[in-house]
């Protein structure tokens, strides 16, 4: 294949995955996108295949790690897809480092230096960027899988000093990236390899439990930039876009999820939240009072009621009960009682986590609205279900300003009529904070496992 | 304007572009498909197969090409798992009754 048509290859491969994107507008037309995506990376393949003589072992590479995959997609459960993001993450940031090294080793096959010359000096500084970036990647996603799938503790770990090592890391990678940079050698190469491994197991160690959706996007975006990174060394425009898109896909993912807990995102890089049980917590020292009540009760409420909209939080999901829950709102909408589903960006561990889980639970995507889009219909609505959910609903976010929350946006499910709260306990949440949604009148606690508690609702109802 | 455009010049308007586009795309994209979103863009970042391939291409085996061939096969785990699980996923935000 000519040098032309390889590249007008890639240019159908490459708009072919921007249609990828731009299909996930909506669920309609999101399966067309996907086929799409496959279209394009199949293209983009066999084009590659075409230029390279090991055709035989590559198949065979591509055989194996695509078995892998296709078992892993198919065995996966929808609770665990942030951690296997996570792993998907470090395998594209460890493939990035693996090409750079090959780049480097000879560069010549690449068609980027010639015959017995050592790489182009503009070559260098994007191999060099590209590694790292790969290099923090890969080791910083291994610990963000290790902490979402529970292997690592999720709690923050902190030691003295910590911003002044990552500092002082950084400037030596900077260091040797300049020295790989004047004279292009092995030993700097690869110590400058090795520090960026070791700052992505920095980086991501002391952030905590509760800002992992945020930790999962800007991974998800550095691997696009490693691609990307890997594309400017070769020279490629393929590698340059689709991991520009990714890159750009998952910046914005961060963004978003950052404002949905009103976290500066270079707090969350500094770390430290999520998991600090504040002593402050236990709260004024006054003893509150609250109402409780059986699932009977809250049967009796939401079977009388003309609008029911439900607050999942992934509680939900750890006791299992979103089948259980979409039962029950067949059974209140056969009884004529309008039911949805109120999602905050951050119910999940994931963006977009808790619309997967509910729909693997068969829940019509009609029912389920986003935050934005409900939050003015809760005062009009006669009860509303907490389940499995707090810091999202916790009114301090909008009237205590001495609240670590205050500014997130919340769900306004305070100016409902009636509130029900289904809890294991009044233990408090993530942030470790108490919620005075809990002590309001109109609210009543219904205490116990989510998915018990909703089967007996179920029963009462029926 | 005299001589040839640097090749890194190229690589620059193509990167910027593509960030471009890859904004507007990804701001049209529900929340509800944010999960998907990522899942997608992880078999899509496995476009570095590409670059993997390319290391690998040598006839001689060297350390290179060995690395090409490692590479290939972890980039062929995203390729595939990234898209038939997005394809799972999407399977699920089905109409009801169709």
């Amino acid at each position: 294949m000519s040098a032309n048509s390889v590249y007008l290859a890639y240019l159908v491969a490459a708009v072919l995955f921007i249609l990828t994107l731009k299909g996930l507008s909506s669920p309609v037309s999101s399966r067309r996108g996907n086929m799409f995506g496959m279209t394009g990376m199949a293209i983009a393949v066999l084009t590659t295949l075409s230029l390279t003589h090991n055709v035989g072992l590559i198949l065979l590479a591509i055989a194996v790690g695509g078995t892998i995959g296709a078992i892993v997609a198919r065995r996966i459960e929808m609770t665990a897809m942030p951690e296997l993001v996570a792993a998907m993450h470090s395998l594209v940031g460890l493939a990035a480092v693996l090409v750079a090294m090959a780049a480097f080793n000879n560069p010549v096959a690449y068609g980027i230096a010639l015959a017995g010359e050592s790489l182009h000096s503009s070559n260098r500084i994007e191999l060099f960027i590209g590694t790292f970036v790969g290099a923090i990647t890969f080791t910083g996603s291994i610990i963000a899988f290790g902490k979402l799938s529970g292997k690592l503790s999720g709690k923050p770990l902190r030691f003295a000093g910590q911003h002044w090592l990552n500092l002082l890391l950084g400037i030596a990678m900077l260091g040797f990236g300049i020295a790989f940079f004047l004279s292009p050698s092995w030993t700097p190469f690869l110590i400058m390899t090795a520090i960026a491994l070791a700052l992505g197991v920095l980086l991501i160690m002391p952030i905590g439990g509760a800002d992992m959706p945020v930790v999962v996007s800007m991974l998800n975006s550095y691997s696009g930039w490693a691609a990307a990174g890997i594309g400017f060394t070769l020279n490629n425009n393929m590698l340059i876009i689709a991991g520009s898109l990714v890159g750009s896909s998952g910046a914005i993912l961060s963004y978003i999820m950052c404002k949905a807990m009103n976290r500066a995102f270079f707090n969350v890089i500094l770390g430290g939240f999520g998991g600090e049980a504040s002593a402050e917590a236990a709260g004024d020292g006054v003893q509150k009072t609250y109402r409780s009540g059986s699932a009977d009760d809250a049967a009796f409420l939401m079977g009388n009621a003309d609008s029911v909209i439900i607050v999942p939080g992934y509680g939900l999901a750890v006791a299992r009960a979103q089948h259980a829950i979409n039962e029950m709102s067949k059974v209140l909408t056969e009884k004529g009682v309008k039911v949805r589903y109120a999602i905050h960006p951050v119910a999940g561990r994931m963006p977009g986590h808790m619309n997967v889980l509910l729909a693997e639970a068969e829940v019509p995507y009609e029912q389920v609205v986003e935050m934005d889009e409900i939050n003015n219909e809760f005062a009009d609505t006669d009860v509303v279900l907490v389940i499995g959910a707090n810091d999202v609903v916790n009114p301090a976010a909008k009237n205590d300003k001495s609240s670590p929350i205050y500014g997130m946006p919340i769900l306004d499910v305070y100016k409902a009529r009636t509130v029900l709260v289904v809890k294991r306990s009044m233990a408090t949440g993530y942030a470790g904070l108490d919620n005075d949604l809990f002590y309001m009148d109109k609210t009543m606690m219904v205490f116990g496992d989510a998915k018990k508690v909703v089967e007996d609702i179920i029963k009462a109802i029926a | 304007m005299t001589g040839a455009v640097d090749p890194f010049v190229m690589n620059l308007t193509v990167f910027v572009l593509a960030i471009f586009i890859g904004y507007h795309v990804v701001w049209n994209v529900t929340p509800a498909l944010h999960t998907p979103l990522m899942a997608v863009t992880n078999a899509v970042s496995g476009i570095i197969i590409v670059g993997a391939m390319l290391a690998a291409k040598p006839q001689e085996m060297d350390v290179g090409t060995i690395l090409g061939l490692i590479a290939v096969a972890l980039a062929a785990i995203n390729v595939f798992g990234g898209f038939l699980v997005t394809q799972r996923m999407l399977a699920m935000f089905k109409k009801k009754g169709k």
